[in-house]
């Protein structure tokens, strides 16, 4: 006769943990590594396995010094170190992207207790601290090999051994056809460029159930509108640039963004918002990175104002 | 109409098609003073007294309480302090049976003319209901406001359990006219028999049956979990909602347990109060799943054995459903009114906790739209003015966030641990 176990009910779970969560987000990713080393070749890969390595390692070591239990387990650094490396152009040196790596997985996120515990998305955060450490590297942005129309502003960096052909963001020059945008045979991050990409592996997320939609729809609608508002290119404005990684990977995560949807309509908005501004005004030609930092800091005001009502509950008498 | 979420379940529902089968008569039973939500009863017999089958054996001054009666006849050993499977010590009557089942003389069909009558004939028959949480029948009919229907609850949502199924397929007659027993004398125009659409071979026998009588309808309802919660129900059949406060009975509506209503009737009839009752057996080690009768007090163990359980490879044994079942800690634990179901495991999930990573899943199952993943934050803090404004007090412990928390976070839990916390008014 075995001891018998006691537990409070429910006894049944179902097969959703932390681990398929990070794991089903880091599969809908796969569409836009390919293109990414389709595109702009080993290097990219190989910045991409770096990024990931960086952060797994950083985190596990983090653990062991602070004497908490091991997470890497469930592939949160994995996902960090992935987006981190598609928000990078192909051409950052690796001890660059490992500060970015430092800054998401160190500072902003075991510093602040580990997964969940983080306001801002590390992987955001570690992009914005190369972009202004490292601007001029950061901004170099690579033209996909199979790139056909060179500009005089097109210039080479030299990488090692090879020579690589660069040139402005399509942001900036406004001339990439459509098609190009949508395929990512434009200049960019490596994970940024291929909208198609971006989308198969959004909406498989929102068919598994895994993101919703509301912040997405939102962040990309509010762009969308304002530029039709102020007379720009809508269609090109949505797909040069980092709109869709964004939209899609970035300002979804669970932990930084508002838990209700309600409160992820109020977020993917004041994302969508900023990002015009930016872009608009600013004197960065890209803004959704920042727009998404300042969107995760008012998340907890958001969610503040965003409570559920619940079913039958009655409306709360203010007390003087 | 807003949908209440949920979540969706595998039905697991194996039992659906076991006929119910009477269990050996056990050797000896230890009935508790204690199988209804409220107060306990006094046991009026002691060690050495004869007991017959329905014959009396506790009872209580108490509001919130019914007696106890024998399901057995023998000869009683003792009348001793036992543990119940919620934690509680109860006091409980242990009866060594003879094996003639002899029934007690005085019991007869209850003579009633009206509701008080009624109530007190129900109260007398020692009906709880039937569906697991045990409230006091004779006080859920005995509401304070005017009621004008009847809800009921057949939908049996939770996976393993097909007793109340079995009911329905055995003996619908008894539930039709336990419907129109309670609806006459509580003077009730209409009923509803809400039943999840799992059961389709339920729904068109009760249809067929209740064809002739249109104050009767049968309402099938989507199988999603909790659907078979009362508040879930009543909003589900006939779209009312009972706010934060009220009882069912304050919208007007009734809602009893499939099997209870059925109970009444059999009560009605013979005069002979709940004595046994139908369960569901299942799980990972029982060899042969099977609805059962067994006699209340029947220890776990007897009915385990009558489905061939391996009980050496037994880790958990849950009475009740997956989802809201309390964990037995004891084979000797006794049947009791609300056993509807017995379900032995050897292997169980037990998720390691991890850090809430804010997916909002717990919200989203929540049937009442409450935000579990904040509450337990607050739980944390003792936060009981947050507490307050989520208004955990309106958690039912369906259990939908624990099932659905990706970080194995236990929510329901923390919610009762977080209810302790507000003062009642």
């Amino acid at each position: 006769m075995n001891i018998l176990r006691i537990s409070p009910s429910p006894h049944v779970k179902d097969s959703m943990t932390t681990q398929r969560v990070m794991l089903c987000v880091i599969l809908a990713l796969v569409p836009s590594v390919i293109s990414a080393g389709y595109y702009f070749g080993f290097r990219a890969i190989m910045l991409i396995a770096f990024c990931i390595l960086s952060c797994v390692l950083l985190e596990g070591v983090t653990r062991i010094i602070m004497k908490r239990e091991q997470t890497i387990g469930d592939m949160s650094a994995v996902l960090t170190g992935l987006l981190l490396a598609l928000n990078l152009p192909v051409t950052l040196p690796f001890w660059q992207a490992l500060i970015g790596c430092f800054v998401a997985i160190v500072v902003v996120k075991q510093l602040f207790g580990g997964l969940g515990q983080n306001f801002a998305n590390p992987a955001i955060v570690g992009r914005i601290v190369l972009m202004l450490s490292f601007t001029s590297n950061m901004t170099t942005w690579a033209l996909p090999k199979y790139y056909n129309t060179l500009k005089d502003s097109d210039t080479f960096v030299t990488i090692g051994s090879s020579k690589i052909l660069t040139g402005a963001t399509p942001l900036v020059t406004g001339d990439a056809s459509y098609k190009d945008l949508f395929l990512g045979n434009v200049g960019g991050c490596i994970g940024e460029t291929c909208a198609l990409a971006l989308l198969i592996g959004g909406v498989y997320l929102i068919i598994r159930g895994i993101i919703s939609p509301v912040t997405p729809v939102a962040f990309i609608g509010t762009v969308a509108l304002l530029d039709l508002i102020a007379g720009n290119d809508v269609i090109y404005n949505m797909l040069a640039g980092g709109l869709f990684l964004g939209a899609f990977f970035m300002a979804t995560d669970y932990v930084t963004t508002p838990i209700t949807n309600k409160g992820k309509l109020i977020f993917g908005i004041g994302c969508g918002l900023i990002t015009f501004i930016i872009r608009q005004f600013g004197s960065y030609p890209e803004g959704v990175s920042f727009s998404i930092l300042l969107m995760n800091i008012v998340t907890p005001y958001i969610d503040r104002f965003t409570m559920t009502k619940p079913f039958g509950a009655k409306k709360e008498v203010k007390q003087k | 109409m807003k949908r209440l979420n949920g979540v969706r379940l595998s039905h697991r529902k194996g039992t659906a098609a076991s006929h119910t089968v009477r269990i050996p008569l056990p050797e000896q039973v230890t009935i508790p003073m204690l199988m209804n939500m409220g107060a306990p009863c006094t046991p009026l017999v002691k060690a050495g007294d004869t007991v017959s089958v329905g014959q009396k054996i506790g009872d209580t001054d108490a509001f919130m309480s019914v007696p106890v009666h024998s399901s057995v006849s023998g000869t009683v050993k003792a009348a001793a302090d036992i543990k119940l499977a919620n934690g509680n010590t109860c006091k409980a009557v242990t009866i060594e049976t003879d094996g003639n089942q002899t029934v007690s003389e005085e019991l007869k069909p209850p003579v009633v003319h009206s509701k008080e009558e009624f109530i007190k004939a129900i109260r007398e028959s020692g009906i709880t209901g039937l569906g697991g949480a045990g409230f006091p029948t004779h006080i859920k009919l005995n509401p304070k406001t005017p009621v004008d229907t009847l809800i009921i609850n057949a939908a049996e949502c939770e996976p393993y359990i097909t007793s109340d199924h079995r009911q329905m397929l055995e003996d619908p007659d008894s539930i039709i006219d336990g419907i129109q027993t309670v609806m006459k004398y509580l003077k009730i125009e209409s009923a509803i028999i809400g039943i999840e659409n799992n059961k389709p071979d339920a729904i068109s026998l009760l249809t067929q049956k209740t064809s002739s009588f249109p104050e009767i309808t049968v309402k099938a309802l989507p199988a999603s979990y909790p659907q078979g919660a009362e508040k879930v129900l009543i909003y589900n059949t006939v779209g009312r909602i009972v706010m934060e406060g009220q009882l069912p009975s304050d919208t007007g509506a009734v809602v009893l347990n499939v099997s209870t209503a059925a109970q009444i009737s059999h009560y009605m009839k013979t005069g002979m109060p709940i004595t046994e009752r139908r369960i569901t057996v299942d799980g990972d080690i029982v060899a042969k799943p099977c609805n059962v009768f067994a006699p209340i007090g029947t220890a776990f163990s007897e009915v385990l054995a009558y489905a061939q359980c391996d009980t050496e490879k037994l880790k958990k044994l849950i009475a009740g459903g997956p989802m809201m079942g309390a964990c037995a800690f004891d084979l000797t634990t006794p049947v009791v009114k609300g056993t509807n179901a017995i379900l032995a495991f050897e292997k169980y999930s037990e998720p390691t906790v991890t850090n809430c990573i804010r997916c909002g899943r717990c919200i989203k199952a929540c049937p009442f739209k409450l935000m579990p993943t904040e509450m337990e934050k607050a739980y944390q803090k003792r936060d009981v003015e947050t507490l307050k404004a989520l208004k955990v007090t309106l958690c039912m412990n369906c259990g939908c966030c624990t099932y659905v928390c990706p970080a194995g976070r236990k929510l329901a839990e923390t919610n009762q641990l977080a209810k302790a916390l507000i003062p009642r008014n």
